[in-house]
């Protein structure tokens, strides 16, 4: 097995709201190889993005805070550098790529400008190169006529434009890793549909490795390598994705599988996993899925689940086995 | 849902009774210019679209964003008034009616919004919501509407104490089933659904249209079903209308449509949309549509979508395809839709 790009061990990130604690992330570990394609996947509130922003030192602080955890990135501890150092990793050697790309682009400034502005200050080139440089990623992103759209302002490009100008934007300095944040979530299923074929040229390409949060199990299903389900600040199951689709282990995970319509597939009565998502006010004393799960019985409510791995990759947190109809010892 | 539809009505043979005829309806919105605001072009929302809709049954309608599926449904129930056409509602044009007359029709016919976050009223109690269409349109004193109320939040899956609550204090999924009680307090007949579980959780989403469907098998309603969710229309609706910047290009009974889809939209559309099996999605041949949307200021002469279309010869652009009947009850407009069940990208004409 290679080395790790980006190692992620024990996270704990806490909000401070005059409500009370937000328990966001709640010891959260997962490691990513080079080149691999990971999908965070998860309902509002279950802390996918949360955890990927922490990492980065991107919440805001305050009111949230980081109580415990490590990201080893290249030898390097990402949660204690300090913030000039951390400015040459983000957006130099882990790229972004969030959801809104209207949001994320600086209206006033044409986007080649934009491009040219990241390449800048990550790398040593001159302005000449950095222009250059710039047009040659707009024309690897699938952008028509790189030379005309570098004078572009971000509201003259289409929803899909604009995200292919942010992928430009995070490939510009050849990062080790791209964090993309639901980039396909605004934007109609046949720009999606480019965007995804986008990243898997990459993926041949370039190498990097891309960690893809979204909520929908679908988008990942025929992109990512390895996929972890998050619920309630925590991942509840984490495996190579063949395996999970075809052998989901928690009961969440198969609850939001069968919750699913399915385009191929004749209507049925959907499954619906019943209740409401958790408190995240409440401090986890058990497992947070316990009130809305079948299989639930008195460990899962004061015993918080530890995962374990069942076959090679595929670890899941739960009390109950599934498979053996029986808990787990 | 399909099986317990009369068969004429499931595959839109035409047989079943028809509640809402829409012909030729058109919404065309003014661009203005200048000091004087001088309309300089017209955005067209809506242009030149028909469908009926038969009684019990749910009609998808599904589209991007700006093909103009909201404005339809907003026009059908007249929240907006359509540019040209006519909308015969059990035999009345609703096209024609000022909006006095349509205020008494309005109880028969409702709507559910996309974001339950913004339809309701946050200094209203829950109560207050659901009981103010039965105050505007029923003359119900206090102790019938009360009881009406808990009547209602019972039959969403709510219990009748959450009425003095306010909406803030629920989930989305909780508002999505307030907005759903408010819409069925005065039994209509006719609701349109516009993107009702667009903002919810998926695990929530399956609730929200498990309890759409079960409302109408217990009620009797009709539904048009709004929604770019291809994989939900498919589950949801009876028969389905695939819209594309302004205009129908496909309408037929759901398995027809998905089996058998003979515009080159729709084949792109279903061919763009992901399946959550990974084996599946690894053998799957994908069609990626070359750009975007064109501007519905200024759409392309003759077939709208022959700027992105595979297919696109030189007659496409002079000549708008004829929307016409090409198996039973699955309607196209298409130049191309009878040669052969070609698929596009397996290289047919056009390559």
């Amino acid at each position: 097995m290679t080395a790790p790009v980006l190692d992620v061990r024990d996270l704990w990130t806490r909000f401070k709201t005059p409500d009370g604690i937000v328990h966001a992330v709640n010891g959260v570990s997962f490691s990513l190889e080079p080149g691999q394609f990971v999908g965070v996947v998860g309902e509002s509130g279950s802390g996918k993005s949360v955890t990927m922003m922490s990492l980065l030192q991107l919440i805001p602080m305050p009111p949230g805070y980081i109580e415990n955890g490590e990201a080893i990135f290249d030898g390097q501890n990402l949660i204690e550098m300090d913030a000039d150092d951390l400015r040459n990793v983000r957006g130099g050697r882990i790229g972004f790529i969030f959801q809104d790309p209207m949001t994320s682009l600086n209206p006033v400034i044409t986007v080649g400008k934009q491009i040219v502005e990241s390449l800048r200050r990550h790398t040593t080139m001159s302005k000449k190169e950095a222009t250059a440089r710039a047009e040659e990623l707009i024309e690897i992103v699938g952008i028509p006529e790189p030379s005309v759209r570098m004078k572009n302002y971000p509201h003259e490009l289409s929803g899909g434009m604009r995200q292919r100008v942010m992928i430009a934007i995070a490939l510009a300095c050849n990062p080790e890793v791209i964090i993309a944040d639901e980039p396909t979530t605004a934007l109609d299923v046949t720009v999606q549909a480019q965007i995804i074929d986008q990243f898997q040229k990459l993926r041949e390409d370039f190498g990097t490795a891309v960690v893809w949060i979204t909520h929908d199990l679908a988008v990942v299903a025929g992109l990512v390598d390895k996929v972890i389900v998050m619920y309630g600040g925590r991942i509840v199951e984490e495996s190579p994705v063949n395996d999970l689709y075809a052998r989901p282990l928690h009961p969440y995970t198969i609850g939001l599988l069968k919750s699913l319509p399915r385009l191929d597939q004749k209507g049925h009565e959907l499954y619906s996993i019943d209740g409401q998502p958790p408190n995240m006010l409440k401090e986890p004393t058990g497992c947070s899925f316990a009130p809305r799960c079948e299989h639930a019985f008195d460990r899962c409510w004061g015993e918080i689940p530890e995962p374990v791995e069942v076959s090679v990759g595929h670890r899941v947190a739960c009390h109950w086995d599934l498979e053996a109809g029986a808990p787990r010892d | 849902m399909t099986d317990t539809m009369p068969a004429s009505a499931a595959d839109g043979t035409g047989e079943a009774e028809v509640l809402v005829e829409v012909r030729g309806l058109a919404r065309h919105f003014p661009i203005k210019k200048g000091i004087v605001k001088r309309t300089v072009g017209h955005v067209q929302a809506v242009d030149d679209v028909s469908f009926e809709i038969h009684r019990g049954e749910t009609l998808g309608l599904v589209g991007e964003s700006g093909s103009g599926k909201t404005t339809t449904g907003r026009v059908v129930l007249r929240l907006d008034d359509p540019t040209a056409g006519s909308i015969m509602y059990d035999g009345q044009d609703l096209a024609q009616m000022s909006q006095g007359q349509l205020r008494g029709l309005r109880p028969r016919m409702q709507t559910i919004f996309q974001d339950p976050h913004a339809s309701l009223n946050p200094r209203m109690t829950v109560g207050s919501i659901i009981g103010e269409p039965l105050v505007e349109h029923t003359k119900m004193n206090k102790a019938q509407r009360q009881e009406r109320i808990d009547e209602l939040l019972l039959l969403v899956g709510m219990h009748p104490t959450h009425a003095n609550r306010y909406p803030h204090e629920f989930s989305g999924g909780q508002r999505q089933r307030i907005g759903i009680a408010r819409a069925i307090a005065l039994n209509p007949e006719f609701i349109v659904c516009d993107e009702p579980i667009a903002a919810l959780d998926v695990s929530i989403q399956a609730q929200v249209v498990n309890l759409l469907e079960e409302l109408q098998d217990e009620l009797g309603l009709t539904y048009l079903f709004i929604s770019h969710d291809l994989s939900m229309v498919r589950h949801i609706s009876d028969r389905v209308a695939v819209m594309y910047l302004g205009r129908i290009v496909e309408l037929g009974p759901v398995d027809d449509l998905y089996e058998r889809p003979l515009h080159p939209y729709t084949q792109a559309l279903h061919s763009a949309v992901p399946v959550p099996d990974p084996v599946i999605e690894s053998i799957r041949e994908r069609v990626i549509l070359e750009g975007d949307v064109p501007s519905p200021a200024n759409p392309p002469s003759g077939c709208r979508f022959r700027t992105r279309c595979p297919l696109a010869e030189h007659r496409c652009e002079a000549e708008q395809p004829e929307w016409r009947e090409a198996a039973p009850g699955h309607w196209v407009a298409c130049h191309f839709a009878e040669a052969g069940q070609h698929q596009i990208g397996t290289g047919e004409p056009g390559d």
